[in-house]
């Protein structure tokens, strides 16, 4: 059974449509939700967790309708925003503390949870100190963590990875991932970068202004949106033309070159072609295009 | 020497991961309770840094002292009076300011810190409703207050029993001015409240509290000594009292209590004592009401 269900989900506001008859299934897994900035992917999260309602249209999370079971939803759902949300001048235990007994936990029950919750995200020492001086990385377990201590059936995750450096947007990828892996969780994570959800998504659907323009499996996405980099010593054209004459699609980027990554053994075609033009390999490596650029036809 | 043993405990922690957690969940009437408590605790700096408890502390212990006082000297002069020097009911009045303080500092630490740090949408992504977020605040700051004005009035009840003050008069006397201290604390709950949930920002909420409690407390006072002394309108000071909270309560008290009024001009007549509980009840529903749509609007993005 989908989790997550709508049909004509239309959410007007008096200057814009956000959601225009947005019809979906989500169900049990990791599930990203892609689209630039404005797309509607936080109205969409919004009108799911009865914050907001919708203009017309139907939706139901577990079932349950949206516009009259609001309180029964957010018991069994946890909801990570995408904006600030964290009291500086308390500790994350003490804080997490604090929504665990304000999602129904018993006292008992929030300080045991907190405690494991907090270790799942990673924070261990840090969480004692005041959340005013956490890195943006540590906020963001916190805000995950406050999602995720009254063990809900499903988070709600907006843009977690905003704001991380690439390090950060790695380990919180990761971490996402397990949710589902290791804690079955249903996750319906949000994200303007379609490179970063197909690594941790089961399935992907793409909204672009209000619409849904896509939704299908990850796998099919995969290649659409994955490019090698490389930047070679010298004699940058004359690579360019042998490797296109190697059958790759190539662009000149300044003095880098992207290729199309078909599968692995692009690869080796790289490092022959690169090898036979006798100039040296300074960089190889694996990009993602930008949502808008995948789509881009789509969106004119 | 030590055999080895038959089975040599490991030593190794293992990761147990995750747990579900298939304990009880408790309903929104627990949360709301919960809440209440954290609010009632929070304006006390309880579950708070060391520096939020210095001055609901230290406003607590000098809204204590004129009680002390006031007990040492009924002691002293039991045998002359016969009665505390001050009446129990006209305290809240005289310690105005100290209530004051304790609103203008708490009601923005209790609604402003979540709507600046954007707290307020992980409470309505819970199975907390907005009313009930309002009304756990409200009743948490409500009863802070009450506590603050029954702690002095009970010093000085223990001090008139000690005094040997006739005891059915005291008790009488002492309850009636616990009425009137709810009074006093939900409305000047209410109305801190109202005030620091238009703004996120902490100062301005604390600034805006004082000036409204206290402006308009000195100029209600000052305007209703012109007319009754100087005009000689009575009638006109009296009603003037409305115009602020604290002449508000007291003349509210002073009519329905039967206390003994503080105010420069206390409500004229019957006519007035009921006009005067109909706007104390009204500014109350007001307040209740204000922070209801205050909040059914307030922004979850």
């Amino acid at each position: 059974m989908p989790v997550i269900q709508t049909e004509d989900l239309t959410k007007r506001f008096p200057a814009t449509t956000a959601l225009d008859r947005l019809t979906i299934d989500v169900e049990p897994g990791v599930v990203g939700l892609v689209g630039a900035n404005g797309a509607g992917k936080s109205t969409l999260i919004k009108v799911l967790l009865g914050l907001s309602p919708a203009t017309s249209g139907t939706a139901r999370v577990f079932g349950l309708d949206v516009t009259k079971d609001g309180p029964a939803i957010r018991e069994r759902v946890g909801y990570m925003p995408e904006h600030d949300c964290l009291p500086g001048d308390v500790s994350a235990t003490e804080f997490v503390v604090h929504m665990a007994r304000m999602s129904g936990l018993p006292a008992d029950a929030a300080r045991e949870r907190t405690a494991d919750t907090l270790r799942h995200v990673g924070l261990y020492e840090e969480r004692y100190r005041p959340i005013g001086g956490y890195s943006t990385g540590m906020k963001q377990r916190v805000k995950l963590a406050q999602a995720l201590v009254h063990d809900p059936e499903i988070v709600m995750l907006d843009e977690p990875t905003n704001g991380l450096d690439p390090v950060g947007r790695d380990e919180m990828l990761l971490l996402i991932r397990r949710i589902w892996a290791e804690f079955g969780i249903t996750v319906l994570v949000t994200s303007h970068l379609l490179g970063e959800l197909e690594r941790i998504s089961d399935h992907v659907v793409v909204v672009d202004g209000g619409q849904l323009l896509r939704s299908s499996s990850t796998s099919e996405f995969t290649r659409t949106s994955q490019f090698l980099a490389i930047e070679v010593s010298a004699e940058t054209d004359a690579v360019a033309d042998a490797l296109t004459a190697a059958g790759l699609t190539v662009k000149r980027d300044g003095h880098l070159l992207e290729l199309s990554l078909d599968d692995d053994e692009t690869y080796d075609v790289v490092r022959d072609t690169v090898a036979a033009q006798g100039v040296g390999l300074i960089r190889l490596e694996q990009r993602r295009h930008h949502i808008s650029e995948v789509f881009g036809e789509d969106q004119e | 020497m030590s055999r080895p043993m038959p089975n040599p405990p490991s030593g190794v922690i293992h990761d147990i991961g995750y747990r579900k957690y298939d304990g009880p969940r408790l309903g929104r009437r627990q949360v709301t309770r919960a809440l209440f408590a954290q609010s009632l605790r929070g304006a006390y700096g309880l579950g708070r840094s060391a520096r939020a408890k210095v001055l609901p502390m230290l406003l607590l212990g000098v809204m204590c002292l004129p009680a002390f006082i006031i007990t040492v000297i009924a002691n002293v002069t039991s045998s002359i009076t016969g009665e505390l020097p001050l009446a129990y009911s006209r305290y809240a009045v005289v310690t105005q300011g100290i209530l004051t303080i304790f609103v203008a500092a708490q009601a923005p630490a209790s609604l402003s810190r979540d709507l600046r740090f954007k707290t307020v949408p992980l409470y309505f992504s819970r199975p907390l409703e907005r009313s009930d977020y309002v009304l756990a605040k409200f009743a948490g700051l409500a009863t802070a207050l009450f506590l603050l004005l029954t702690a002095p009035l009970l010093i000085m009840y223990v001090g008139a029993l000690l005094a040997e003050f006739p005891v059915g008069r005291e008790t009488g006397d002492v309850l009636l001015a616990l009425v009137g201290a709810a009074v006093f604390a939900v409305v000047f709950a209410g109305v801190g409240l109202v005030i620091a949930s238009l703004t996120p920002r902490r100062g301005l909420g604390v600034a805006a509290i004082i000036t409204v409690f206290a402006l308009s407390f000195a100029a209600v006072s000052a305007l209703q000594g012109i007319i009754r002394y100087e005009v000689g309108n009575a009638d006109l000071a009296g009603w003037l009292g409305l115009l602020s909270p604290i002449t508000l309560v007291d003349g509210f008290q002073s009519w329905v209590l039967d206390a003994s009024s503080s105010a420069v001009a206390p409500p004229p007549g019957d006519a007035g004592g009921v006009v005067y509980v109909l706007v104390t009840f009204a500014v109350i529903g007001a307040c209740w009401a204000l922070l209801n749509l205050r909040y059914r609007k307030v922004s979850v993005s």
